[in-house]
């Protein structure tokens, strides 16, 4: 065994099965263990129904629902439908005259030219480049944003929007006109995914879901509830990602988890944004990682390439013009599924880099990873070797996403 | 976790074959199987006969690892020490080593669990058994936990 291996032995993962044994890694960079866990709005709705419930990000979440296998529950949402609880990950609404320059200032979004009620995956950017947080970024206008962020980095969030802030305010156009933040405590997250999600919602509402596209959103009625409904999710499914106030969370989600929904816990989220090549913040990304090595430049809009004026703009620059010296790629191993830490060995048998994400997918049936290469080894069908318990298996470079997205685009 | 191991437990009666003490053994030429438990979640079938101790993973741990899906084994012929890795067992969501709970030469492995993998979870202390190990130090077999002993360990 490698030192480098991230060990889930049976000694110790067996011990640790309370707390999830192929979490335990997030729950322990996340967690904070002195703490007591923080609960979601619906903490007995889950309870009720059969979940395992898991230390994640800080928060106690459902793992796996009763006797379903995380296959299983994988299987469910790619053919039908399954229900999320991301009630833990941060919500907040950013608004001000001038909130498209300030978070045009915190990301390398063009946020002045997307459209009102559209979405965007960013990425909010320290000083060097490095991703301190990837966030999906919704504006209602100009002077409006609703923004989602990571559970477990709250505090580092929290903190660098409220110094930021701070810096934003006291200059002269800050001053003109003031950002203000508002953190959505306690509201509720559901996700609503699978190709069975749309027919399921237009069940329950007078709203026309065909006109609401992939990266769009809209204050849907539903049931009698007026819900932020966006519709994407990270699952590479069709789906929405719906946004509720503290006392309707549980009905909401007693409404939307009857047949054929099935309630879905943190396991298949994890297989399933993994097939659909989505960055899980500390495993895939984190603050040494810059965007452009993340695949993720895409992310900065074209516009802002050359001049944009925002944090870490220099060094994404540099990046951009020298290239970036390793790239994140996927990867398809035979025989053992290779998982976090795992090295990546290149064709003179020298480590040219770590898997970062690792499971054996239960779509393709074959051992899906993610991780980074040097460049140049990065291209499609490249022949790699990963290392697992000592032993060299075959990896070739394979393109993400593993699994064609089926988003709706009308 | 607690009420599947009690679930578990109902549904798997004790065991004729389950030697305790000397004094309860026959005087005939029955074959005498003793089944132990590592704190690694592992059962030791030994049969005496035989000389030789199959390996498997507990009912508990195949409860809480979740669908196994690939399975890999030491190769036959291996000499291992007790505590050794000698192979793994996959879930989706972790890999857990499978540590040797006696010293000995792996003599068979299960060659049916590399296209059924999911008989760990069928079957995890009968049909989907790891490997069959000659023991070279039969004497740490009565340093591994009894069935009682092990139940303790699950609760603790």
């Amino acid at each position: 065994m490698t030192a480098s291996r991230i060990t889930l032995g049976i000694r110790t993962s067996l011990r640790l099965s309370r707390a999830g044994t192929g979490l335990r890694t997030c729950a322990r960079r996340y967690g904070t263990a002195s703490e007591p866990l923080k609960r979601t709005g619906i903490y007995d709705f889950h309870v009720a129904n059969g979940a395992k419930m898991v230390p994640f990000a800080g928060y106690s979440m459902p793992l796996a629902y009763g006797d379903v296998g995380q296959v299983a529950s994988h299987n469910h949402v790619r053919k039908s439908v399954g229900l999320f609880d991301v009630g833990h990950m941060v919500q907040s609404n950013f608004r001000g005259a001038t909130a498209t320059e300030f978070l045009e200032w915190l990301t390398p979004s063009s946020l002045s030219t997307l459209p009102a009620y559209s979405s965007t995956l960013s990425l909010l950017l320290n000083e060097q480049g490095g991703i301190i947080d990837d966030t999906i970024i919704t504006k209602h206008a100009s002077d409006a944003f609703y923004v989602v962020t990571n559970a477990g980095r709250r505090e580092q969030d929290l903190a660098w929007f409220k110094q930021k802030l701070q810096e934003w305010n006291a200059t002269e156009k800050g001053k003109t006109g003031p950002v203000e933040m508002e953190i959505l405590e306690n509201w509720g997250l559901l996700a609503l995914q699978g190709p069975g999600a749309a027919s399921y919602l237009q069940s329950l509402t007078s709203y026309n879901l065909r006109d609401l596209l992939f990266g769009k959103s809209a204050f849907v009625p539903v049931e009698g509830f007026n819900l932020h409904v966006a519709r994407g999710g990270y699952t590479g499914e069709d789906g929405f990602e719906i946004s509720i106030p503290p006392n309707q969370t549980e009905e909401v989600a007693r409404m939307l988890s009857k047949n054929p929904v099935q309630l879905t816990g943190l396991g298949a989220r994890d297989s399933l944004r993994l097939e659909a090549g989505m960055c899980l913040y500390g495993n895939d990304i984190d603050e040494s990682t810059n965007p452009i090595e993340a695949g993720l430049t895409w992310v900065i809009s074209k516009d802002r390439r050359e001049s944009g004026n925002f944090i870490g703009a220099d060094a994404v620059r540099q990046v951009l013009k020298d290239g970036p010296s390793r790239r994140r790629v996927g990867l398809i191993i035979e025989g053992a599924p290779a998982r976090q830490g795992a090295k990546i060995m290149g064709p003179g048998n020298e480590q040219v880099g770590s898997v970062t994400s690792g499971i054996p997918s239960p779509t393709l049936g074959q051992n899906i990873a993610m991780g980074y290469v040097e460049s140049g080894l990065h291209k499609k069908g490249t022949e790699l070797e990963v290392e697992v318990r000592n032993k060299l298996r075959k990896a070739v470079v394979t393109p993400l996403p593993f699994l064609k997205p089926n988003y709706w685009r009308g | 976790m607690q009420s599947i191991l009690r679930t578990a437990v109902l549904a798997r009666p004790a065991r004729a074959f389950c030697m305790r003490t000397p004094a309860f053994r026959p005087v005939s030429f029955r074959t005498l199987v003793t089944k132990r438990y590592s704190a690694d979640h592992e059962s030791v079938i030994f049969d005496d006969t035989t000389g030789l101790a199959t390996v498997t993973i507990t009912n508990y741990a195949q409860s809480s690892l979740g669908d196994v899906v690939f399975v890999e084994l030491p190769s036959p012929g291996t000499e291992v020490a007790q505590g050794d890795a000698i192979g793994a067992v996959e879930s989706v969501k972790a890999a857990s080593d499978i540590y040797a709970p006696v010293s000995g030469t792996i003599e068979e492995i299960n060659e049916i669990l590399s296209s059924e993998p999911g008989l760990l979870n069928k079957s995890p202390e009968e049909k989907g058994w790891l490997c069959k190990i000659k023991l070279s130090e039969p004497a740490e077999l009565e340093q591994l936990l009894t069935e009682e002993a092990y139940k303790a360990h699950c609760e603790s």
